[in-house]
């Protein structure tokens, strides 16, 4: 009777002691993921702390310059959005076009799977390696040298593989019944692809798109491996002011700076003053990478709450 | 031939009733097959990226190593391409880049696999909700901005408890690469251990185990293939990460595998070159291709074992 009831103790004290584990886990998880928290508030709040007080209409309207409290983001931020245009020309009808090719067009060959492997593949190759070939490539084989053009180039090969993946999936979301309506309707491929498939698909790969976007913004190293320049006062010639048509796009062949650049320009100075720049500038990069992937997630997620098949 | 009307002439249809847009035409045809050799180019264009990466790079380190030997690239201790003493040795370049990647990972793994247990199996549904998206935006954080942290806020606050430790040095660079990393590899993790199926978990809770037991010695186990993939992406993110380095870990060559110490990676290395004005066909230009190419193979391996680990696993059930 004694005997079986210390038994009974016993395993009582082993369950609670594995309860007790449980809970410890529980709570380490919690605190890891704290983790990622705090780093953030501390990443964030250090760069609030430091740049808030440089942010002002002044910072966005001066150009670099020897004083730090005179200097600003104007040609770094012009810079990052013509770039980003050229980025979006290139990634957006390269990656869309090759995501309906493999989902719709491709046969069941080693040429598909070629693509398929060699796109996966590229996902993994480190950013500075694409300034290598742009450098190699772009800038002294087909002489585009260190222009707006080859940095939006670079950027858009960078993205290509987050598009393409992002248009796959929303193309193999839509269910087969829609393309077999479309097709006893006498469509052809196109048709289908071009009324049914790219529309149904359309919040998907915007959300791809975003995040490649984003990614683009605050690439540093494949830019600086091209040879941006870290120090520009000047803007590159307004877009559509030159004489049509050659002078439409002088501004394709501009030399350039971006963000990320200036960024990385002002934290390598020792002086202190130009860290705070280097903090606001910063917070700008956040700010935009940040909104830009919180509107891919709300995106993402109003999708999956209102398209029901 | 015009089967359309055939039929309707079959069937006694007039054949004025015949719509013009149910014509078969030639033109149409051809506009698909136009559209679709299109679609193909631009699915090229990824195959045409990857040809060229191969040949910039192995073209500019041919020629390097044409004037230097291979062997001398890969045993010399020193790299100093652009001094009058000229040494043409990876290896210090490779040392700071390993010890980053170890300290990376030694946050990295231990965090990103807690996280990737706790959300797969003991988050309620609400804290998922707000940490899967959180950890995204964390991993969206351009590495720039990592880098002044790591140089002007971790490495300050290392020096309190490391009075000795410089300005430039691995350990802080690691650490934020680290904590850069772990969204990769929880999310990578957790959707690995997602994929096992729910009667494994409701066997070992059937049995009597906790939430622990089952995750340490069924989901775990399950999920291995696909939790190594996780590990091995980070590391091939660690390995090719460049800006956080860059900025805090200097810039200066340092054969060591002491974390406190200053040294330049790979990344790093190709990042100063560039800064600089190195005239296109120098020995300098070349080197960063040789130590690029160096870099792709690294990643280029750490790929292929985690794209191989991760089809396992798709595999298993």
């Amino acid at each position: 009777m004694n005997e079986q009831a210390g038994r009974i103790q016993e395993i009582r004290a082993l369950i609670a002691a594995h309860k007790r584990w449980d809970m410890i886990f529980a709570a380490v998880g919690l605190l890891s993921l704290m983790v990622g928290v705090l780093t953030f508030v501390a990443l964030f709040g250090q760069m609030v702390i430091e740049g808030g007080p440089r942010l002002s209409l002044d910072f966005f309207t001066s150009f670099p310059s020897r004083k730090p409290d005179q200097a600003g983001i104007l040609s770094a931020w012009v810079g990052s959005t013509l770039v980003m245009f050229v980025t979006a020309c290139t990634a957006v009808p390269l990656g869309v076009g090759a995501g309906v090719y493999l989902e719709e067009y491709a046969p069941k060959n080693w040429m598909t799977d070629l693509i398929e492997i060699n796109v996966t593949n590229l996902a993994g190759v480190p950013s500075i390696v694409y300034g290598l070939l742009a450098l190699g490539l772009f800038v002294y084989q087909f002489g585009f040298g260190q222009s707006i053009l080859t940095a939006g180039l670079t950027l858009g090969l960078l993205i290509l593989p987050v598009v393409i993946v992002a248009t796959r999936e929303a193309i193999r979301a839509i269910p087969e019944a829609i393309r077999e309506g479309a097709y006893a309707l006498g469509a052809t491929k196109w048709q289908t692809t071009s009324h049914h498939i790219l529309p149904y698909s359309l919040a998907g790969i915007m959300t791809g798109v975003i995040i490649g976007m984003a990614r683009a913004i605050g690439e540093t190293a494949p830019v600086i491996t091209i040879g941006a320049l870290t120090f520009i006062a000047f803007l590159p010639p307004a877009p559509l002011s030159g004489d049509p048509p050659a002078g439409l796009f002088g501004w394709i062949m501009s030399p350039f700076t971006v963000m990320p650049i200036q960024m990385f320009n002002w934290t390598s100075r020792p002086e202190a003053a130009f860290h705070h720049n280097a903090a606001a500038a910063g917070l700008v990069l956040v700010v935009m990478t940040l909104s830009m992937n919180a509107l891919a997630i709300y995106i993402r997620y109003r999708l999956r709450k209102s398209i029901k098949w | 031939m015009n089967t359309i009307s055939q039929v309707h002439r079959i069937a006694g249809v007039p054949e004025t009733f015949v719509s013009d847009r149910l014509v078969r035409r030639r033109s149409r045809h051809v506009k698909e097959r136009i559209i679709e050799f299109i679609l193909f180019l631009a699915a090229c264009v990824s195959v045409a990226t990857t040809v060229g990466i191969v040949l910039i790079l192995f073209k500019e380190s041919f020629v390097l190593f044409q004037t230097i030997s291979l062997w001398d690239f890969l045993t010399d201790t020193q790299w100093t391409p652009l001094f009058s003493d000229a040494h043409y040795g990876i290896l210090p370049l490779l040392s700071g880049t390993l010890v980053s990647s170890m300290v990376a990972l030694l946050v990295a793994i231990p965090l990103g696999t807690i996280i990737a247990v706790y959300l797969s199996e003991f988050a309620p549904f609400s804290i998922r909700e707000v940490a899967k998206p959180f950890l995204e935006l964390l991993s969206g954080v351009p590495t720039i901005v990592y880098g002044y942290f790591a140089l002007l806020f971790v490495t300050p606050l290392l020096q309190h408890f490391i009075p000795s430790l410089p300005g430039f040095n691995l350990l802080s660079a690691g650490l934020v690469m680290g904590i850069m990393i772990v969204p990769t590899v929880s999310s990578v993790s957790e959707d690995a251990m997602r994929a096992v199926p729910m009667a494994l978990r409701e066997g070992s809770y059937a049995m009597g185990a906790t939430r622990f037991q089952t995750a340490i010695r069924v989901v775990a186990p399950a999920a291995f293939s696909g939790i190594a993939a996780a590990y091995i992406l980070g590391i091939s993110r660690a390995v090719g990460e460049t800006m956080i380095l860059a900025v805090a870990a200097g810039m200066q060559p340092n054969l060591t595998w002491n974390p406190l110490e200053p040294a330049a990676t790979i990344t790093a290395y190709i990042v100063q070159v560039a800064l600089g004005d190195l005239p296109h066909g120098s020995i300098g230009y070349q080197t960063i291709f040789a130590a690029g190419l160096t870099l792709a193979l690294l990643t280029l391996v750490f790929n292929v074992l985690g794209h191989m680990l991760r089809k396992r696993y798709r595999q298993a059930y």
